[in-house]
Parts: structure tokens; sequence; C-alpha cells
């Protein structure tokens, strides 16, 4: 076996320094009764590399690959270009092959590169502090929903999640919050052109600990946030602003400016790809530095060496599961390393400016397909104001068009069908996602067979 | 391996004149390949970027009127600057591919590459989540193909594929426990842990609503069964067990430990993070187990990444497996693998399921770990059926050889307790006073080594937990006995120089005091002297 090398050789040899007759004698504890006496029957037999290629070549075929497609998905995930360098640099098995850096002397690397993560975020978030990553945006919004709570300690336990929060991030925290007590307050989203703030801030009372907007939400739709976070704080909870979408925050006010007091998101969009939903990278920031010490998950910071040259660590680890157990802020132990590597690379590579510019590359292609949508009989834009991605509604089943645009490798959208299934009065909406990979020429393949399958 | 090249020097020949290697001071700070790189922050600025794109024309804006016009900060480097930068980086990280790194319960084995081909395949790599299922085919197959091996391989009824990690696998794990004992209207409170349990397993049972009390452990280091037993009650919601061990050993009574609590109506939890020694050996399933994560990035190889992303699917006994999360996959009859969500649960349960499925509901936004699936799924069909027993066979050999090629040298507190599993454990008896397991590890780093797990399990003094896992071979083994025996004796020997070590490595050990005292956690531009223009002023570099 290619990945095994121990010769027999040497597995007999070393079994006559332990003292063992056999192997099996190293597997005398397990009782008798549940040992295997071989292979596992019925399962398949070592195979070569050639051999397993194939097979999972094979099953990659039956997938229908984005760039094999026009295509407009967003709804959480969104297809990027990522620059071939990203790919090359988190392959070097000095970064790969590495673990968690315990061993701050010999993981500079990782943790120079985190703490350079840690400040892109933070920039981007338009916050103090971000940490070393989470699992995803929808896990990330829900650490932040128990970080409110415990810095609430445990006397306000209303949580009042904006209808416009991504369906799924909403699922999460309802499951959560039925193990801790907490109350969630979710509504499904008003189907109009500008998100109901007013509606929002009228839930928010003396119980609420925090308040879960997502910016820009679920239908693509961009609002002023700092009359919510006013509202907040006047009662004494927190704003948690959600971003699926970081690109957007190059061409849009960060959530921080806006009085966002923990900022949590998917960084899938740089560096990561779309990769059916994972891994993904869950980004996590905090505007005030007060509340460093209630975060969740790992924290790289700045230090000294013993000859007084600059290096880092992982720090403030008191915080965390292998010291405090079940005190622990957060059970996490693993974040997203890699994928932090690859936003961080991907970023660094755009810089402000790239950044920037990728945004308004987005916001341009979006406003031309919404436009020409627009002029499709039958066919309606929802949102007043938005990024690269709008709600459309077509007036009949999404859902059904969009299974039938497919088969043309036409992917069109992401269906409120597909994300509501219980709201029917939602099912005509279709949320498109246009960035810099939609060339203007799909646009028109999504215009003229939108207009086909509507006719 | 050992042969001498043309000047003379072999591996393994001790430096015996460190002033002869000590030059004189470099103005770069350099040390030819050894490569000092400063921040991103310091190197690039906010006006370069190492990406051609489209300038900004100003035209349709439906921004509505919230544009950021405030300076953002994150600076940029051209793609050359950009490799370099990380290609420095890079260079002051250990990692598996540059040597052993027998970091115990971390279970750090090769990662094959062709796992990262796979992986990169345009099926798998560009796949949106939210596809409609007919163009998904091929992902929900691997999914399911995958469900079908850690199935069989654990010999139980169930799986969840959507945790992202162990711990949340954990959570998934002790959420389903809760959701089953709630369905039968049972409030039970507590759950029983070992001391030995690695810090997750109490952190999640708290997050989970439990109250934590310690299983007490025997002389031998394994759960005591009359003490758990004497324990278990009405208000006893389970345990939660790692098997093997942290200690490395294997709970020779786990099968009569998950009779007993479920006798008193409870559940076994069993952490499989060190599942790599017993993979094809022994089945979880057949020793009463209801719920186990399997670290994907553990025994199925997918890469650690400098702290992931992990995967952590949870096996499931038939009690356990209908409060599973969604989404999930499910073959039908027909051979065709679903997607359950939350808008077809129910009717699909009912027609497939007898109805019996009642999710505990969604953890995380998609569907789990996709690019780890296909990655633990391309290994364990290389290795099929006969290579992961196997693997399991390999991985404890190599621990035992470790364990009795050094515990002349090294306390093994639980030496006499029976073979090893995957892993050794020592402790810093016999070490000189004043020196501790923090200077044994960090004198390994001297010796190329990265060291193994330190102060874990807490229930051992001065712990060293090495896991060597399958594939290394016998001449790495034997080279890091040799260099850890000779550590070993400079430390109950007392030597001083252990204390400042590493003297090697690209940093001399690294203040964690003054980075807890005063922390910075992100780079801020330093504030120049009085009358100086700022990098914003001045266009940038």
């Amino acid at each position: 076996m290619r990945y095994l090398p121990l010769t027999d050789a040497d597995r007999s040899a070393m079994l006559e320094k332990i003292g063992a007759p056999d192997i099996d004698a190293l597997f005398s504890d397990v009782p008798e009764e549940a040992r295997l006496d071989g292979p596992i029957r019925g399962l398949p037999m070592h195979a070569s590399e050639m051999a397993v290629e194939k097979h999972m070549r094979r099953l990659s075929k039956k997938n229908l690959a984005a760039s094999d497609a026009a295509f407009f998905l967003g709804a959480g995930a969104y297809k990027h270009h990522v620059p071939a360098s990203v790919d090359h640099i988190i392959q070097r098995g000095e970064f790969l092959t590495a673990y968690t850096p315990y061993q701050p002397e010999i993981a500079q690397g990782t943790l120079q590169m985190l703490f350079e993560f840690q400040s892109q975020v933070a920039h981007l978030y338009g916050c103090a502090v971000a940490n070393a990553s989470m699992y995803d945006g929808s896990t990330a919004c829900w650490e932040a929903v128990a970080m409110a709570s415990r810095i609430a300690r445990g006397k306000k336990r209303k949580v009042v999640l904006s209808g416009a929060l991504h369906p799924h991030y909403a699922e999460v925290m309802k499951t959560m919050a039925k193990f801790t007590d907490d109350e969630i307050a979710h509504a499904k989203p008003a189907m109009q052109a500008s998100p109901d703030t007013d509606g929002l801030i009228s839930r928010i009372d003396d119980n609420t600990s925090c308040v879960v907007v997502q910016y820009p939400d679920i239908l693509g739709r961009v609002n002023d946030l700092q009359p919510i976070a006013d509202a907040a704080h006047e009662k004494g909870a927190l704003l948690i602003v959600v971003n699926t979408e970081p690109v957007a925050l190059g061409a849009i006010k960060s959530p921080g400016e806006m009085g966002a007091d923990i900022v949590v998101g998917e960084g899938q969009s740089i560096g990561v790809g779309l990769q059916f939903g994972g891994p993904y990278l869950g980004l996590f920031a905090v505007r005030d530095p007060k509340h460093v010490r209630m975060m969740p998950g790992r924290l790289c910071g700045e230090t000294q060496d013993a000859e007084g040259k600059r290096g880092y660590v992982l720090t403030l680890s008191t915080r965390e599961q292998h010291i405090r157990r079940e005190k622990a802020t957060s059970n996490i132990c693993t974040n997203s390393g890699l994928c932090a590597l690859a936003f961080s690379v991907h970023m660094t590579l755009l810089g402000e400016k790239g950044l920037r510019s990728l945004a308004m590359e987005n916001h341009r292609l979006a406003c031309i397909a919404a436009d020409k949508l627009a002029e499709v009989p039958g066919v309606s834009v929802l949102n007043d104001a938005f990024f690269n991605e709008f709600t459309i509604r077509l007036g009949t089943d999404a859902r059904a068009v969009v299974r039938k645009l497919a088969k043309q490798n036409v992917l069109a959208g992401v269906s409120l069908g597909r994300l509501y299934p219980q709201h029917d009065e939602l099912s005509d909406g279709l949320i498109v996602a246009v960035t810099e990979t939609s060339t203007e020429e799909d646009i028109e393949t999504l215009v003229s067979a939108l207009k086909e399958v509507l006719s | 391996m050992n042969a001498p090249n043309a000047s003379g020097w072999k591996p393994g020949t001790p430096v015996q004149d460190h002033n002869a290697m000590a030059g004189p001071d470099t103005v770069t700070g350099n040390r030819a390949l050894m490569l000092e790189e400063p921040l991103i922050f310091e190197i690039g600025n906010t006006e370069t970027t190492g990406v051609d794109l489209p300038e900004p024309t100003g035209g349709a804006n439906r921004l509505g009127g919230l544009d950021r016009s405030e300076k953002i900060g994150i600076p940029g480097l051209s793609e050359p600057e950009t490799v370099r930068h990380y290609t420095r980086l890079s260079r002051q990280n250990y990692g598996i591919d540059l040597g052993f790194f027998p970091l115990g319960s971390c279970t750090m084995k090769h990662n094959p590459r062709l796992n990262e081909k796979v992986a990169r395949m345009p099926g798998f790599a560009d796949v949106h989540p939210l596809q409609p299922v007919d163009t998904v085919r091929g992902a929900l197959e691997v999914i399911n193909e995958l469900a079908f091996w850690l199935i069989d391989l654990t010999g139980m009824h169930g799986v969840a594929m959507s945790p992202k990690a162990g711990a949340h696998g954990e959570l998934c794990g002790m959420l389903c426990i809760r959701a089953a004992l709630e369905a039968r209207g049972d409030a039970r409170k507590v759950v029983l842990v070992p001391e030995s349990a690695h810090g997750t397993n109490p952190a999640t049972a708290a997050f989970a609503g439990y109250e934590i009390e310690d299983i007490p452990a025997n002389s031998d280091g394994r759960v005591d069964l009359d003490a758990l037993k004497s324990r278990l009650g009405p208000d006893v919601a389970g345990v939660m067990i790692t098997n093997p061990s942290t200690l490395g050993l294997f709970e020779r009574d786990l099968k009569a430990i998950s009779d007993a609590v479920h006798e008193a109506g409870g559940f076994v939890y069993c952490d499989g993070a060190n599942f790599n020694a017993i993979v094809g050996k022994v089945r979880p399933g057949d020793l009463g187990v209801d719920a186990m994560h399997i670290n994907l990035h553990k025994t199925f190889s997918t890469p650690h990444g400098g702290g992931g992303p992990g995967s952590g699917p949870v096996v499931l006994s038939e009690a356990l497996s209908p409060f599973a999360p969604l989404p999930y996959t499910a073959r039908t009859k027909d051979g065709v693998v679903h997607l359950v969500e939350e808008e077809d649960a129910d009717a699909f349960s009912e027609e497939h399921f007898g109805g019996v499925m009642q999710s505990f509901g969604r953890m995380t936004a998609f569907h789990g770990q996709m690019g780890m699936f296909t990655r633990a799924l391309t290994y364990i069909l290389s290795h099929g059926a006969d290579g992961l027993r196997q693997v399991a066979e390999d991985a404890v050999l190599n621990a035992n050889y470790i364990l009795r090629s050094l515990e002349d040298v090294l306390d093994a507190p639980f030496g006499h307790s029976g073979p090893c599993m995957h892993e050794a454990l020592f402790s810093d008896k016999g070490f000189a006073e004043d020196i501790s397991t923090l200077d044994l590890a960090k004198a390994l780093i001297d010796e190329g080594y990265h060291p193994m797990t330190m102060y874990f399990p807490l229930v051992v003094h001065g712990a060293m937990l090495v896991e060597p896992t399958e594939t290394e071979s016998k001449a790495t083994l034997d080279q890091f006995i040799t260099a850890l025996r000779s550590v070993a004796d400079r430390a109950r020997a007392g030597d001083e120089s252990l204390k400042t070590a590493p003297h090697y490595a690209p940093r001399r050990r690294l203040d964690e005091t003054l980075a807890a005292r005063k922390p910075i956690l992100a780079w801020e531009e330093p504030s120049p002297p009085a009358g100086t223009p700022t990098m914003s002023e001045q266009g940038g570099r």
C-alpha cells in the first residue's frame, strides 16, 4: 500500500523489540468477541491511484460545474475568480500539512499570516479586532448570539432576528437556541423594496440581548444600519451584523462604521471557492476592544522572543476549552486555517484598490443585469438598492423556472421557494447574483432564456 | 540513510563546536535561507494591486447612498511580491511534509496528493450548494458513498455528515442525545466525563445545557466501571468516553459501560478522535456506542491546514439516528440519492422511514465540508477495507515501538497497563528539578522535530503524548528515538541549555505572558514623529 512505509521485515523486527509475538497481541485489550478477524466483508479492497482517480472523476462529471453554465447563484455563497497564485500558496506543504500553531517558534508562518488575516478582516468590517476564523458564516453567527448572551450575563434572553437574515442561518439560530433557552424572534422577509427597519426596531425590548441583521440582506437589499444600532443600544442590546458577501464591503460602508457591535460573516467569496458549501470561512470581529475577552475562537497576538525579536503566538487562551473546559466561551477547537490563508492571500493580491475595483465591477454588471431583466415581460425587480445581488419576481413559481433553465445550462439564481418552502407567497421570487465572472454574454443568455420560459 | 556525504558530515552527527557555527550578525537579520519577513502592512500599500480589474467608471450606482468613502486600509502587493511574501512565511512553518510530527491525539499522517487533485476537479470544487439537485447528483453520491463507508467501518446505524469539525460533531452527538431524551419526556441533567477527556468534551456538554461530573479512573488509567455504575441513575443523560482514551489505552470495559449506561436509561457518546488506532480492527457499534464523531482530518488524512478546516461526521445508533440534523442525504430503493432539507423532511420520512425521522434541526448553512468529503473518500478508496485495517495495525505498532524504546529513559505512567494503542504517553518524572516538559519539547525543535503534545492529558504530570501514525518508516522512528533519548538524558541530568531552547528555530522562545497581558491583535499604523507626513498623505509608499 503506497502510503505505508513499513515492510514486513520492519514489522517483525519491531514486534521483537516490543516483545509481542504478533500484531494481534497489541490489540489484546479489545474484547475478543468484538475483534474483527479480517477486512470488513462487503467493502472493496485497496485500489491504485489511477483507479481511484477514475472513479472520482466519473462522480465529478455528474455535476454541472458553475464555470460550465451561465451562472447567477448567490444567497450566501458566491462565485468569484480566484487568482492562480492563491491555490499555489495554500498547497505549499508548510501551510497545508501544518497544524494549529501550538509550537510558535516553528509556526511563525501560520501565526504571522493569521495576524495579517485578523487585521485585514478588522479593516474590512470597520472593527477593532477579528479572530483567527470560525467554521463558516452561519456558525459564526450563532457564536455571536451566544457571546451577546454572555455579555448580558443571561439576564436578557431574547434574540431579535431580522426577517431578511439568511433562512439557513436563522434555522441554525433556532436549532441552537432550543438547547440554550434563548428566545429567537424571527419573521419571514417582507417583499418590499427596502428592508422593514421600523418593524425590526419595534421588536427590540428591554429583554433583548442582541439584534441580528444581514447586510446586504438575503434579498440583496442594502440599507443604513445606524438607526437599528441606535435603537438597540438604547435598550442595552448589541447589534450583530451578518455579511455573506465580503466583496460588497469594497463598495458600501462597513458595519462597524454604522455602529455594529459584533460583525460576523462568510468569507468564502475571497479566495475559497464554492465547494458545494464547505469548507468555508467564518469571520468574526468586534468593534469595541473591551469585548475581546468575551470572543469565541482562536486569537493570534504579537509578542517578542527571548532575543527581543517580534513574533506571534496564540493568545488569550484562558477563554478556550482546553483551559476552561466546561466554562469556555465556546467548544471550538479547530478553526478554518487554510481557508483563512486563501482569503488572506487573495485579499493581499487585491489590496484596497483591487477590492474597490472588484466591488464596482460586480455592481456595474449587476446594474446591467437588473435593467435587462426588468425589461422581460412579467419580471419586476424588487430592490431599490443592492450591491451584486437582487431579487426579481416572476409572477410564477420560480423553482420550476430554475429547474427548466438548468436543463439549458443556465443556473438562473436561487428561488425563494427553495429557501422558504413554507411560504407560498414568496414562491415567485428569484435571487439573482451577478459577479465579475458573469459576462455580459451570460446576462444576455439569462435574459433570453427567461423570456422564452415565461412567454 | 546515514551514509557520510562528500564533506564527511552525516545526518545524526552531533554538532560539537558551537562557536564554529556562529557567524557574524547580518545587516538584514536574515541568515541565508532563514529569511525575515515584514508584515503586508509594512511592505504593501492601498494603491498597489496584484490583480487586473477595470477601473471603476463612475457609472450606475444603486448603493442606496451607502458608498464606502472612508479609507479601508487594506494593503495590496503585486503578484510576485505576494508569492514571495507567503513563500517566505511558509518557510517558518513546520509541516508533515518537512518531517516527523508526532503530535499526540492529532494524527498527523501523510496527506496524499491525489486527494488534493480530486478535490479540485471542477465538478466538486466549482459547484454551488444551492444548485438544482439534478445538477449535483455526483456530489450527493460522494456524500452518500462516504456515509456508507463510515457506517460500515463503525458498525453503526446512521451518520450525520454536516458537522464542520470534531467539536461541532461532538455537539451534534450531544444534541441528538438531548433530543432523544426530550422526545421521551426525560429531562436528565448530568453528563459524566472522565478527567482525561479532551477539553472540548466538557465544553460541548456544557454548551448543550448539561452539568458535568467527573468519572474516576482506576489504577491502570481506564474508566472505573464500578464507580461509574454507582453514579448512574435517572439524572444521568449519558457519558462521554474517548476510546482509545487520551492515555493511549483501549477501554476494555466499554461494552460493559455501555450496557450499564443503557440499563440506566442513558446514552454513550464516544469521542472518535483516536479512531485511527482501531479502524478495521473493531467497530464502536459492537461496543454499544450511540454516537461518535470522526475527525476526517485525522483518521482519513484530510490536511490539517495550519488549524483547519476539519470535518466531523457523527455516526449514530438506531436510537439516535432519527434525530440527526438537516440536511441529510439518503439513497432510496431506486438507487437515487436524495438531499433532504426542511422543505421535504417530513414527507420523506413518512415515505421512506415510516415517519420516524424527527431531526433536531440545522447546524450549519449548507451540507458540511464537501471539500473534505471528496478527499476522505479518495483516501478510503485508495486503502480499501484491507488497507485501512493495516493502517490501524501499523499505527499501533509504531506507537508501541516508541513506547518500549523509550520507557527506560522516560517515565511511562501507564506502561504497565498493557500495550498502548496509537500513541505513547510519558511524564516528566525523573527530570532534574528545574527542567520541564516544555524545555524538552523545545529541545526537540532544535533536533528538527515537531514536539509531541505537551501537558495533555491533564491527569499526568508534565504529560508528553507521542503519536507517530502509520505513515512513518522505521528509520524515521529510530532517528527520533535516538534524538529523544538524548534529550531525555539531558533533562534528567539538568542540562541548563534546555531552558533556553530552541536555539536554531526562526524564533527563540516566545513570551506568551506579554502577549496576553498587553494584547496586540491587529496591526496599527505606528504613530509617526511629529511633523512627518503620514503614509496616506504621501499617497502610499
